[in-house]
C-alpha cells in the first residue's frame, strides 16, 4: 500500500485494522514533506506534536477505544483556521508572530473525529488571491508542474495533497479559493452550503461569503471530512440546524431521474479547447448513470464577479479593521519615530503589515463603502446579488444539478498574472456565484491538458443538496478513472 | 476614474499608510478594475433589497450560561506590549 498515494479512507481503514500505525503513516508524509516542501512550499508552519497526536491515536487504539472516522490520518489545515498554541498567520506579516489561544471548530471537530494535524499550509495573503502568490511567505508551486501556480488561495493545502504531503487537507472558498485549486491540482474540492460549517476561529475574509472545507484525493473521502466539521456551533450564530446526512454511506451511483443543468453562459467562446473537451467527458460520464442534461440560463453570470469583487472587498475593509497593532499581532517600531497622532500609530503599523492585493482591497472596499459611493457600488451589488440568487432558485426548479468548467483554463505559469489585478480577478468567473448565492460547490477532476496539467469540473447544487454533489462526483471520478500521478510522486 | 488624492483620502479612511509609488499604482488599478464593474449600474434594481446572507438562516442565541476559558494571562500573550493584564501603546499626543 502506497500510503503517499491512498485515500483517507483507505489509510483510516488500514490504521484502524493496525494494518498501519498512525505513527508510521504520519512519519511517512513527514519524510515527504521533508523532501519536497523546501521546494513545493506548501507548509508555512509544522505541527511539532503531530507525532505525538499520532501516538495517542496508536495508543487508544491498541486500548479498543473508538477513535472516530478520521481516525489516525495526517491532513493539513489551511493556515486561515486557528490552531491553539500552534502558530496562525494568515500568510500575512500582520499576523507573522500570532499564536491562537484557541482553535477554530472545524480544527477541534477533525481532532476530535481522530485525525493528525500535520501543519499549517500557504494561501494568499488574507486568502485574497487566485494564485498563492501573496503569501508573504513565498509562493506555493504546482506539483503537477513547478513552474505553475496550484491556484489559490488554498494553494498550499492543494500542493500539500497532490504533492504527497497530506493524506487531505482543509481549505477555505470565498470565491472559489478550495474549488479552484483543486481544479488545478487534480483534486476534490468541497464549498459547502453557506451555514453548514462554522466559521468560529477561522480568519474572517468576507463573511457572508466564507466557508471552510476538504481537499482530497476522492470524492468520498471529501464526504467523510464534510461529516465530521459540519454542523450547528453555539459560537457561530450563522450555522445552520440543518441535520448532516451520512452523505458517504449514502452515495447512490445511479443518476437515473437527474436532470443536469449545463448553463450556456459557462459555455462561452473563452473557454478553453482542452477544458471545454474535459468538461464534455464528464458530461458523457453523467449522461451514461442515466442523468439527462438542460440547458439553462442564467443571464447574470457577468455581474457575478464584479459584485463578488464589491461585496467581499467590502466586508474585507471591515473585517481587516481588528489588525490595529495594539492587541496581537505586528506593530510599527515607535520607538525612534513616535507616533503624532493615533491615525498614525494604526496607519503605519497596517502599512507596513499589510501586503499589496490586502491593500488594494481594503482600499476599493472603505470605497465602495463611504459616504457618496455606498449606494452606487454596495448596495448595489448587494441588491444584485438578491437578482442573482433568484436566479439560481429558478434554475434549480429545472434541474437538481449545475455542470461547468470550474476555470476558463488550466493553472498558469507563476508570474503571468500577479502584476494585473482585473485578469486575476476574472480568473473567478464560473466559481463565484456559489459563494454569493450560498449554494456547495465541487470541483472533481475531469482530465488533463495536451500539457499535462489538470482540468477539474464543477457541480453546483441548491442549498443543503450536497449529497447531488458526491452522487454524481462519484460517478465523474469512477467513470474518468484518472491514474496519472504528478512527478513528485512517481 | 478614481484619483490619488481620492486613495489617500479614503487610505486616511482605513488607517493605511500608502507611499506615493503605491497611491499612483493603486489609482490606476482601481479606476481599471472599477471601469471594468460599470455594466453594474445598468441592472435595474428598483425596489429590490440588498442580500447580506445568502442561506435563510435563523439566527440563534446561545444560552446565557458562563463558561471557563483560557486565563486572562493566556488572552495576553500575543499582546505587541502588555504591563500585567493590559495592553500598553507608545504614547500619543492627539
Amino acid at each position: 500500500m502506497n500510503v503517499l498515494t491512498s485515500s483517507l479512507r483507505q489509510l483510516s481503514d488500514a490504521i484502524r485494522k493496525k494494518d498501519l500505525s498512525s505513527v508510521e503513516v504520519t512519519e511517512r508524509f513527514m519524510g515527504q514533506i521533508e523532501k519536497w516542501n523546501p521546494k513545493i512550499n506548501a507548509y508555512i508552519t509544522l505541527n511539532e506534536k503531530a507525532l505525538d497526536q499520532a501516538k495517542a491515536v496508536d495508543a487508544r487504539l491498541a486500548k479498543g477505544e473508538n477513535v472516530g472516522p478520521l481516525a489516525g490520518v495526517p491532513v493539513a489545515i489551511k493556515d486561515m483556521l486557528c490552531t491553539k498554541g500552534l502558530r496562525t498567520t494568515a500568510a500575512s506579516k500582520i499576523l507573522h508572530n500570532f499564536v491562537p489561544p484557541y482553535s477554530a471548530t472545524v480544527v477541534e471537530r477533525l481532532e476530535g473525529a481522530g485525525a493528525i494535524n500535520l501543519g499549517k499550509t500557504n494561501l494568499d495573503e488574507f486568502a485574497m488571491g487566485s494564485s498563492t502568490e501573496t503569501s508573504a511567505f513565498g509562493l506555493s508551486r504546482n506539483p503537477w508542474n513547478i513552474d505553475y501556480v496550484p491556484g489559490g488561495s488554498s494553494g498550499g493545502s492543494a500542493a500539500a495533497v497532490a504533492g504527497g504531503m497530506a493524506a487531505a487537507a482543509i481549505g477555505t472558498d470565498t470565491g472559489g479559493s478550495i474549488r479552484q485549486p483543486a481544479g488545478f491540482c487534480s483534486l476534490v474540492g468541497v464549498k459547502p452550503t453557506y451555514g453548514r460549517v462554522s466559521r468560529y476561529g477561522i480568519v474572517a475574509f468576507a463573511s457572508s461569503l466564507d466557508q471552510a472545507g476538504p481537499m482530497t484525493r476522492t470524492v468520498e473521502d471529501s464526504a467523510l471530512i464534510m461529516e465530521s466539521i459540519c454542523g450547528r456551533d453555539p459560537r457561530d450564530s450563522t450555522t445552520s440546524a440543518e441535520a448532516v446526512p451520512a452523505w458517504s454511506k449514502q452515495i447512490n451511483k445511479s443518476l437515473k431521474g437527474i436532470k443536469v443543468g449545463l448553463p450556456k453562459e459557462y459555455f462561452s467562446s473563452q473557454l478553453g479547447t482542452d477544458t471545454r473537451a474535459a468538461v464534455e467527458r464528464a458530461i458523457e460520464a453523467v449522461k451514461r448513470a442515466g442523468a439527462e442534461t438542460v440547458e439553462i440560463s442564467l443571464p447574470l453570470t457577468e455581474m457575478a464577479v464584479p459584485i463578488y469583487y464589491l461585496v467581499c472587498t467590502s466586508e474585507a475593509s471591515s473585517n481587516l479593521a481588528r489588525y490595529d497593532g495594539v492587541r496581537f499581532g505586528h506593530r510599527a517600531d515607535f520607538s525612534k519615530k513616535p507616533a503624532e497622532d493615533l491615525a498614525e500609530f494604526y496607519c503605519r503599523t497596517r502599512g507596513e503589515g499589510f501586503g499589496t492585493e490586502v491593500k488594494r482591497r481594503i482600499i476599493l472596499g472603505t470605497y465602495a463603502l463611504s459616504s457618496g459611493y455606498y449606494d452606487a457600488y454596495y448596495k448595489k451589488a448587494g441588491q444584485v446579488r438578491r437578482l442573482l440568487r433568484q436566479q439560481f432558485l429558478d434554475a434549480f426548479k429545472q434541474c437538481q444539478l449545475l455542470m461547468s468548467p470550474v476555470t476558463t483554463s488550466p493553472a498558469f505559469k507563476i508570474g503571468d498574472r500577479i502584476s494585473d489585478p482585473l485578469a486575476m480577478y476574472l480568473n473567478d468567473i464560473y466559481t463565484t456565484s456559489a459563494n454569493l448565492v450560498g449554494i456547495p460547490g465541487m470541483s472533481v477532476p475531469a482530465g488533463f491538458s495536451k500539457d499535462g496539467l489538470p482540468i477539474g469540473v464543477q457541480l453546483l447544487a441548491s442549498h443543503f443538496q450536497e449529497q447531488h454533489l458526491f452522487n454524481a462526483g462519484s460517478v465523474i471520478e469512477e467513470t474518468l478513472a484518472l491514474k496519472e500521478l504528478p512527478h513528485v510522486l512517481q | 476614474m478614481i484619483s490619488e488624492d481620492e486613495v489617500a483620502r479614503v487610505a486616511h479612511l482605513a488607517r493605511l499608510s500608502l507611499s506615493a509609488e503605491e497611491t499612483k499604482k493603486l489609482a490606476a488599478q482601481l479606476s481599471s478594475v472599477l471601469g471594468a464593474f460599470e455594466h453594474v449600474s445598468k441592472v435595474k434594481t428598483d425596489g429590490v433589497e440588498p442580500l447580506v446572507t445568502p442561506t435563510d438562516i435563523k439566527p440563534f442565541w446561545r444560552e446565557d450560561k458562563a463558561e471557563n476559558w483560557e486565563s486572562a494571562e493566556t488572552a495576553m500573550k500575543n499582546a505587541p506590549e502588555a504591563v500585567g493584564n493590559l495592553f500598553k501603546v507608545p504614547p500619543v499626543v492627539g
